[in-house]
């Protein structure tokens, strides 16, 4: 059976669609699900996707992790479902406290959209199996507050433990400290990056096919897990 | 829903008050029976722009003074930025000599043109303009110019795909424009990235003339099923008039009239006020309640409000079907409960649509803007024509109280049109015999070196990346070609790969030379633009962007460059399906070059044909083969070598064939159809040196040019590298392909040389016999410029505290060097302009036109035999004051300050 892949759309939702073609191209049936529904319709994994929820004029995500599905989301994470949040859909699991630490205003306090080496370090996550350690991908980054912050025992903790996901390559884009450019939870499933794989699924729209590893990871994990 | 109050009431305007005026006014309200009663009340007209004869058609078409809200109505509908009333009798050509095409759905007159690609889709398009209330706060200004745009794309039943920016600003160094342009390219940036719309493409321009007065121009891009185009027409009495989106505040109000209608010198800080503010989250939303209410068909009619706000949607709707309106003006959400009727009626706030609905439709449009959290709110509802047959009448009350009852035709249709004096600058002459062609020019190689790394770094050459990546290109997914690409394009159906290809193009400095071939340029360089990514050209739209119309010279300007569009999309074969016209784009007496911004959209069947302006990486040994299509002739002036070299602007443009132009076109298509094509990169500023340059950096392969004999010897090796010549591309073809590409050029008459081959393995860009720059050394050049002007500290303050507070940008930085300005004397500036407005039908004196010959370059040793004068005739007066009206009501803009003073002060 195919997977189902959840897709939640916040009011500021932005790459959404994109994320729900990169589902599909990856060979899964991507689900939409709706910010005020807490109803996650019997989904095998969540995408939040990127954008500027709510307008994001409070700080980014800090309204949308009071969304109603969100506290489903957060329920089923802590239970073993697998999360990605991509962009503001990672500032969203940072402030639901399902990663550690904040993004703020890139240092430079430009937007900025580049096509962006990234080096995968942990690929023992839900999102991350298909790579290989240390594997360089080349993914766009888009964002104004992309900057991760943590204190430094944090980073130390998620360096420790092997939960930074991926760092920044030949130039970090936004002063993320540590050059971090993806963590994971402790247990693996939940997933923040700030690039977006979802842009590099398909030759002619993006500057690579390396997205497409993050979802055809999933996919991998779904058939691994007990059911 | 409602009913209706005494029919009576509305019938007869000429009844006597009902209460004395006294106690009205204590109520502050004017209304339709007390202005009946107190004729001889004077009234504010000059002061919103209204002339004396203006003043006195309103008065004959009501029968009586207006209103107060009634006389800010005319006054907003009435001015050049909404009612076209100098550029009608010019614009009306775009139709009469529009090409046939059985594309068009709608065309101009509509919020924006639509044309038709496929059985199933069409795609609408159009540019616009937000210069003025972008220097006054560019922040804003730039992002309410995209949210402006992007609603006219959703009016027509689109949904908005796609944005490029084409931006002008002064001289890239003048301290001014590190306040500008951070400002604007950060609004542009935060309102389209914010509303999910992938920005791929634009200009970036620098230019002395636009100092005090930048251009921000918008472009956006829509695509909709062929059976879900929206009306306009309020059609259908009884249907409920809705008001959907953002609340209504006191943001923009007079932004129409006092910001872009009259010129004003000083004091743009006490302007801030009428400068909109943005609210990308509240547009995003609006985009999807509309497009849900568009797919469940729950709308007949429907208007965005942009300038001139409720005013312009309520009397352009009921006009267009004829119908009347009753409008109960209290039941407006407002952001600030003191607002008074007129204000109401004039508020630009932003992120506003008007709806007309059938009655057993409005709980299923409330429902969906109560999912999209959009208030929507039922404000009126659609009456009938009168039983004679006469249009219906707008009435609209105010807590009971009658505050305007017109025709709304007479607000749309009947404003004044004007045949405006026309006369050619006194000193473009002399600006034509002074001849670029004459200046010395590099002549030995290490001077061309030199010159071609100069030149790749000049701020007008240099790459933009430190702008664009600045904007999302990403969003949608459906990006196949953003900047700094020749076209956008973009995929718009997955499933067969159907895509367009835009691109915006303009010159001021060809236009200031030749005002007609000038802008025959701009539209040859954007329809090549999208050709060479392989695209079939089929529509146009622009933007025209000019000084005050007062002025015969510019008006002249104006006129022969809408005479040179009209022509030149004749010859293409290609329609005008919009535009938008800014006038009083000036400083003092100063007024920019004039600036027609054309943009042209193509149509891929294919997008994975398309063809990028890269060289492409080969395995070892292996590369593609150069050729240059078209002809090179010595052709300097205007180009971008004259200025960077000696701040030279004179002579001629250089010679524009359509014809060619389209051939060049077909090949190209054909071309990349069968795979002929590596790249095709269009030349134009900087000539085939920046194309080499930008050509090879794009993905880091260099090339190997030699020269053609006849351009070998002396400053020919330079004629060949910069020349500005039109008509010509630079294409790299696989090799096996070269036989049969060259065959195919003979075939369809495009002149094409061979110069040279791609070197992917050497990293440098080698022109034979005169230099070879490695390829970092280039790009070190080409992109460290921008980043150097505006990257530094100071810039990226301002524009956090723009971002930051959402409405200011000038603050920060003006407020350590306040201006000494009198704000009685600021407020009263317009009046002074206003009133001083000559009348259009007598003819003026050279007074006007004086103010150009200020900033003639002397004309020294170009003799006068080469001057061309058998171009651009200049009797292009003798039009009809009753032209139809023949474009949409859009942005105009106005200058502000003087050029060596600008009213905001300098940061630095």
């Amino acid at each position: 059976m195919t997977a189902r892949v959840g897709v939640v759309t916040f009011p500021g939702s932005l790459d959404d669609g994109d994320a729900a073609r990169a589902v599909r191209i990856a060979g899964a049936e991507p689900v939409r699900l709706w910010h005020g529904d807490p109803d996650l319709h019997g989904v095998d994994a969540v995408v939040l996707p990127g954008g500027f929820s709510y307008g994001d004029y409070l700080r980014c995500g800090a309204i949308a992790r009071f969304a109603p599905v969100m506290g489903s989301i957060v329920d089923a994470a802590r239970g073993g479902l697998p999360v990605l949040g991509i962009c503001n859909g990672f500032q969203i699991l940072c402030e639901a406290h399902l990663l550690p630490g904040a993004l703020t205003r890139n240092q430079h306090l430009h937007f900025r959209n580049r096509d962006q080496v990234l080096r995968i370090e942990a690929v023992g996550t839900a999102w991350t199996n298909a790579f290989q350690p240390g594997q360089e991908v080349l993914i766009p980054v888009k964002n104004g507050e992309g900057c991760y912050v943590a204190d430094p025992a944090t980073l130390d903790r998620l360096e420790a433990e092997g939960r930074v996901v991926a760092r920044y390559v030949g130039g970090n884009p936004n002063g993320s400290q540590r050059d971090i450019a993806a963590i994971t939870n402790e247990a693996g499933n939940v997933v923040g990056i700030m690039p977006h794989p979802e842009h590099a699924v398909e030759a002619l729209t993006g500057p690579s096919l390396d997205g497409l590893g993050f979802f055809t990871s999933v996919l991998k994990h779904l058939v691994g897990a007990p059911a | 829903m409602t009913t209706h109050p005494d029919p009576a009431l509305r019938e007869t305007p000429g009844v006597v008050p009902q209460a004395g005026p006294a106690d009205d006014w204590a109520r502050g309200v004017d209304t339709v029976p007390r202005a009946a009663g107190t004729p001889e009340e004077l009234q504010p007209y000059a002061e919103l722009g209204l002339r004396d004869d203006e003043y006195d058609r309103i008065r004959h078409i009501l029968g009586r003074r207006p209103t107060q809200a009634e006389l800010a109505m005319y006054s907003i509908m009435w001015s050049e930025h909404c009612s076209y009333k100098s550029s009608k009798v010019h614009l009306r050509q775009f139709g009469e000599k529009a090409p046939p095409s059985d594309r068009l759905l709608a065309g101009i007159g509509e919020n924006a043109g639509v044309v038709q690609v496929s059985d199933e889709l069409a795609v609408t398009f159009k540019v616009e303009s937000h210069n003025h209330p972008s220097f006054v706060e560019p922040y804003q200004g730039a992002a309410t110019g995209v949210g402006g745009i992007v609603r006219d794309i959703l009016a027509m039943g689109a949904r908005p795909v796609a944005v490029m920016d084409p931006l002008r600003f002064g001289a890239a160094d003048h301290p001014d424009t590190a306040r500008v342009l951070p400002g604007v390219v950060a609004g542009v940036g935060g309102y389209g990235n914010c509303l999910g719309l992938p920005n791929i493409g634009g200009e970036v321009v620098f230019d002395p003339c636009y100092q005090g007065n930048p251009l921000v121009n918008a472009l956006c891009l829509g695509v909709l099923p062929v059976d879900r185009l929206q009306k306009k027409e309020a059609a259908g009495p009884g249907n409920v008039v809705v008001l959907m989106g953002a609340k209504t505040g006191r943001d923009g109000i007079g932004g129409v009239s006092v910001l872009a209608s009259a010129t004003f010198d000083e004091g743009s800080e006490q302007r801030r006020p009428s400068v909109q503010v943005g609210d990308p989250f509240t547009e995003k939303l609006l985009i999807e309640a509309c497009l849900e209410l568009y797919d469940a068909e729950l709308v007949v009619g429907i208007q965005d409000l942009g300038g001139a706000g409720l005013t312009c949607a309520l009397t352009e709707t009921a006009a267009a079907a004829g119908t009347g309106m009753r409008v109960w003006l209290e039941r407006v959400p407002l952001r600030e409960p003191s607002m008074e009727p007129h204000e109401i009626l004039a508020s630009e706030s932003q992120e506003r649509m008007l709806l007309v609905v059938a009655p057993d439709k409005l709980e299923a449009v409330l429902k969906t803007a109560e999912k999209w959290g959009v208030l929507a709110t039922a404000i009126g509802e659609v009456t009938a024509p009168s039983p004679d047959g006469q249009p219906g009448r707008l009435l609209i009350t105010w807590r009971d109280q009658e505050v305007v009852d017109v025709p709304p035709g007479s607000l749309v249709d009947d404003g004044p049109v004007y045949a405006r004096p026309m006369r050619e600058p006194a000193d473009l002459i002399l600006l034509q015999a002074d001849r670029a062609e004459t200046l010395p020019r590099p002549s030995d190689p290490e001077a061309l070196r030199e010159t071609l790394l100069r030149m790749i770094a000049s701020p007008n050459l240099a790459d933009k990346t430190w702008v664009t990546e600045q904007y999302d290109r990403y969003v949608l997914g459906n990006t196949v070609l953003a900047q700094p690409e020749d076209s956008g394009v973009i995929r718009i159906d997955e499933r067969t790969g159907l895509g367009v290809a835009l691109s915006v193009d303009g010159n001021g400095r060809y236009a200031r030379l030749d005002p007609y071939h000038g802008t025959k340029l701009a539209l040859a360089e954007a329809y090549r633009n999208v050709a060479v990514t392989g695209a079939k050209p089929i529509a146009v739209t622009n933007c025209l962007n000019f000084g005050s119309p007062e002025d015969p010279g510019v008006m002249w300007q104006f006129a022969e460059a809408v005479r040179g569009l009209a022509d030149g999309c004749l010859e293409l074969g290609i329609p005008v399906t919009g535009g938008n016209v800014s006038f009083y784009n000036q400083t003092g007496a100063a007024a920019i070059h004039p600036t027609p911004v054309v943009g042209v959209l193509g149509v891929l069947d294919n997008v994975a044909d398309q063809v990028p302006m890269g060289f492409v990486p080969r395995p070892a040994g292996d590369h593609d083969q150069l050729f240059l299509l078209g002809e090179t002739h010595v052709e300097l002036s205007g180009s971008e070598w004259a200025w960077v070299t000696h701040e030279h602007l004179g002579g001629i443009p250089p010679q524009v064939d359509l014809a060619r132009e389209r051939q060049l076109a077909e090949l190209l298509a054909e071309a990349a159809r069968v795979g002929h094509l590596s790249s095709a990169h269009d030349l134009s500023d900087g000539g085939l040196a920046q194309s080499l340059v930008e050509s090879s950096l794009r993905r880091g392969v260099g090339a190997r040019v030699v020269l053609p004999e006849r351009f070998a010897g002396g400053s020919m090796p330079f004629v060949f590298l910069f020349s500005e010549s039109a008509g010509r591309v630079l294409v790299s073809v696989p090799r096996g392909h070269e036989k049969a590409f060259t065959a195919l050029c003979a075939e369809r008459g495009v002149p094409w040389e061979f110069i040279g081959v791609t070197d992917p393995a050497s990293g440098a860009l080698e022109v034979h016999g005169q230099f070879r720059i490695g390829l970092d050394e280039l790009r070190e050049a080409h992109t460290g410029t921008l980043p150097r002007l505006f990257g530094g500290a100071e810039a990226a303050r301002v524009e956090v505290e723009a971002t930051r507070t959402g409405t200011t940008t000038v603050l920060p930085a003006t407020a350590e060097q306040p201006v000494d300005v009198d704000p009685a004397e600021v407020a009263a500036e317009p009046i002074a302009q206003a009133g001083a407005a000559p009348a259009e039908t007598e003819v003026e004196a050279t007074s006007a036109t004086s103010a150009d010959v200020a900033d003639a370059p002397a004309a020294d040793d170009a003799p006068a035999d080469e001057v061309v004068a058998d171009e651009a005739p200049t009797d292009a007066a003798g039009a009809a004051a009753d032209a139809p009206a023949a474009a949409d009501p859009d942005d105009s803009a106005t200058a502000t300050g003087d050029p060596d003073q600008p009213s905001a002060p300098d940061q630095r």
